[in-house]
């Protein structure tokens, strides 16, 4: 099918996220819609007091000194699909890897749970099925049919909700085009009620998000790792002068 | 095969001087069969516990995220550390003709062969689908650290186990021409060793290629397990001395091991006639060495992060000063650094009850130095994250105590098998060892036709 679409003349994109954190309300709408979509399963209370909250996105909480004052940040957190991804390079089995236009993917039934991919993510964004997952009654019945379940034993993370790509891209693929950016919308993204995210082609320079991300009040998460993660951020506190 | 062996050698059997060395093998105590119901129970524990966390995941340790690896990971890196134990040491000892290594190197080499076997098997115990590890021949990628671990681990228990059996088999020969039971064991394994010139001119040879060769390759174990912290960009373990710091550290932690091994078997099977004084003093001398060099770069790895002030980094590295891990910190300098060199710089404290204290406390302080290395760096991410303190599950600590039971019970089912002290080395040791090093001390000195001074000083020292 791959091949198909190539000839079909599809360009490499590079998918990308804006995050307004100037608009931003740390509602969490997306970290529940996430977690519909993405079918990722429940923890007992007492496995989240132990650390073990099964989560693709959460909001991170940090306190800044601003001289006398302190104030509270407060950003969506969810694997920044790095160009130079850290966790691809140390991955023994090719678990996790570059998939297509630049999405870390993770193949759950080659994973043999080492773990070395979280210990290398700088961001902290991956989770790990520390033991059988489970729903809940009424949610086992409706789980997402497009994402596969996990079982214990392996790693998993943010995919860029990349099962809407592939179908955006059965979809233009019988029309012979390319996908367009309104097709392929990630859940969170979708969900924002205070259209703080902003989704699409980083390498379109006219697509929105491309221009989002030039704004002056644009960053990246440890820009100085060299990274290069396809999400950025805007704030206001770090506007660049 | 045996009866020629028995009409070669005039003088009876029995009158062996070296009789000490095969009691163990032909006589049991009770003794021992205490010990190995005691230490069976505590690895049948482990592997009860085992068996639980393989059908329940993961989730019956203490590990989290951000904690992601654990005691697993932590004893992984100590008992590979204590593998360079052995066959290092006995490879450099053999390598520079130093006499007294003779009662040692057997004891050292058995230490990396059993200690091997258990770490090696660490990291499929921290697997979260251990069924699966053969994907790493099916998928593995080469530029994964991980990878390099399993080259590097395979071929060291290959050369070390090598480097065990092929000095052994004048021994094996010894036990089998006096009819010690099983007797198929020992007629298997002496491969027709009648001890004829050839054949030691081949053992010796075999011998000095093994130790050529090993020695690289026992380096190379230890640099790559630090490589597995160090190629990540994690603040405290993206370091570059992390190579030699693991390298340094793992001798340090295995001479400390050697000499608690050595002081228990010499208790235990009488071998205060081979194991004097004179050997405990000199692998301190060699052990007080090893812990100014660990502390050498443990304060240039702490120096250099704190200098440059760089947030994360600094993070790590309070929270190894002052936060959650601050006692073991304190604790593991302790033991590494200030005992060590306040017990054996000094000739009156350099005696043997001294240095099982000393050694115990390094082995201890080793361990401790694995679990700072491995946790801080994890509990201290880049980016804001809620902490859980981490702690070890039963599983963990009852897997942790198998994995030392089966260390003990390794070492009594080699003990009950193999002579501990290499009795054809003693023995070699005895007939032309004064003759052969006083020839090599005469062959330092200035070619001088009239008598000096200087030879007497000479000897003494260079025959150390």
């Amino acid at each position: 099918m791959s091949k198909e679409l190539s000839e079909s003349g599809l360009r490499h994109r590079r998918w990308g996220m804006v995050i307004d954190l100037d608009r931003c309300t740390g509602c969490a709408a997306c970290v529940a819609a996430c977690k519909a979509e993405n079918n990722v399963p429940e923890v007992s209370p007492e496995e989240a007091q132990m650390g073990r909250v099964m989560s693709w996105m959460r909001i991170a909480r940090k306190e800044v000194a601003e001289g006398e004052r302190a104030s509270i940040s407060m950003y969506p957190s969810l694997c920044q699909h790095c160009e130079t991804a850290p966790c691809t390079w140390v991955c023994p089995v090719h678990a996790t890897y570059k998939g297509i236009d630049g999405i870390v993917g993770q193949t759950y039934p080659r994973c043999i749970g080492c773990r070395y991919c979280m210990a290398a993510c700088p961001y902290t964004v991956k989770v790990f099925n520390w033991s059988e997952p489970r729903w809940e009654e009424a949610l086992r019945e409706h789980t997402n049919p497009d994402v596969s379940l996990r079982y214990k034993g392996v790693v998993e993370k943010c995919t860029f909700c990349s099962h809407r790509l592939l179908k955006a891209r059965d979809d233009a693929a019988v029309e012979g085009r390319d996908v367009r950016e309104e097709e392929y919308q990630p859940a969170c993204v979708e969900v924002c009620p205070a259209k703080a995210m902003l989704f699409g082609d980083l390498e379109d320079e006219d697509s929105r998000v491309a221009t989002a991300a030039r704004s002056p009040r644009g960053h990246q998460l440890l820009e100085e790792l060299g990274t290069e993660p396809a999400v950025h951020y805007l704030d206001e506190r770090e506007r660049r002068v | 095969m045996r009866g020629n062996a028995v009409s070669e050698s005039p003088r009876p059997l029995e009158e062996s001087p070296d009789e000490a060395l095969y009691r163990p093998i032909e006589q049991t105590g009770p003794g021992f069969y205490w010990a190995a119901a005691g230490l069976l129970a505590i690895f049948f524990f482990g592997a009860y516990q085992y068996l639980r966390q393989f059908s329940l995941g993961l989730g019956v340790t203490g590990m989290n995220q951000p904690v992601t690896w654990g005691f697993y990971i932590i004893n992984f890196v100590f008992f590979i550390g204590i593998s360079h134990a052995g066959t290092l040491i006995s490879a450099i000892l053999r390598l520079n003709q130093a006499e007294w290594r003779r009662p040692i190197t057997r004891m050292a080499e058995v230490i990396t062969a059993i200690v091997l076997l258990i770490g090696g098997l660490h990291p499929i115990i921290d697997l979260g689908r251990p069924d699966r590890a053969l994907n790493i021949f099916m998928w593995g990628r080469l530029q994964s650290p991980l990878l390099w671990d399993v080259m590097s681990i395979t071929a060291y228990l290959a050369a070390s186990t090598v480097y065990l059996y092929v000095p052994m088999i004048p021994d094996i020969a010894k036990l089998r021409d006096r009819g010690t039971r099983p007797r198929w064991l020992y007629e298997f394994l002496s491969w027709n060793w009648q001890g004829t010139p050839r054949q030691h001119q081949v053992l010796s040879r075999a011998m000095n290629l093994l130790m050529v060769l090993v020695i690289p390759v026992a380096v190379s174990v230890h640099t790559v397990i630090s490589y597995i912290f160090a190629m990540t960009l994690e603040a405290g373990w993206h370091s570059t001395i992390f190579g030699p710091y693991f390298v340094a550290g793992a001798i340090f932690s295995g001479i400390a091991c050697l000499m608690v091994v050595m002081i228990v078997f010499r208790k235990v099977y009488h071998f205060e006639a081979y194991l004097k004084e004179v050997h405990f003093a000199n692998l301190a001398k060699l052990m007080l060495v090893m812990a100014v060099v660990w502390f050498y770069l443990t304060f240039s790895e702490y120096l250099t992060g704190f200098f440059g002030q760089e947030p994360a980094e600094l993070d790590v590295i309070m929270y190894k000063f002052t936060g959650p891990y601050a006692f073991p910190f304190w604790l593991m300098v302790f033991l590494n650094f200030i005992v060590p060199v306040a017990i054996l710089s000094r000739k009156r404290t350099r005696t043997i009850p001294w240095i099982l204290v000393v050694s115990l406390g390094i082995v201890v302080g080793m361990w401790l130095e694995r679990l700072i290395i491995v946790v801080p760096s994890l509990a201290v991410p880049y980016v804001p994250f809620p902490s859980h303190p981490y702690w070890p599950s039963l599983a963990e600590i009852s897997i942790f105590a198998a994995a030392i039971a089966a260390f003990c019970l390794g070492f009594m089912a080699f003990a009950k098998f193999f002579p501990l002290i290499s009795i054809w080395e003693i023995e070699e040791g005895r007939e032309s060892a004064i003759r052969e090093t006083s020839a090599r001390i005469a062959s330092y000195l200035p070619d001088d036709p009239e008598p000096s001074a200087s030879d007497e000083e000479a000897v003494p020292e260079g025959a150390k």
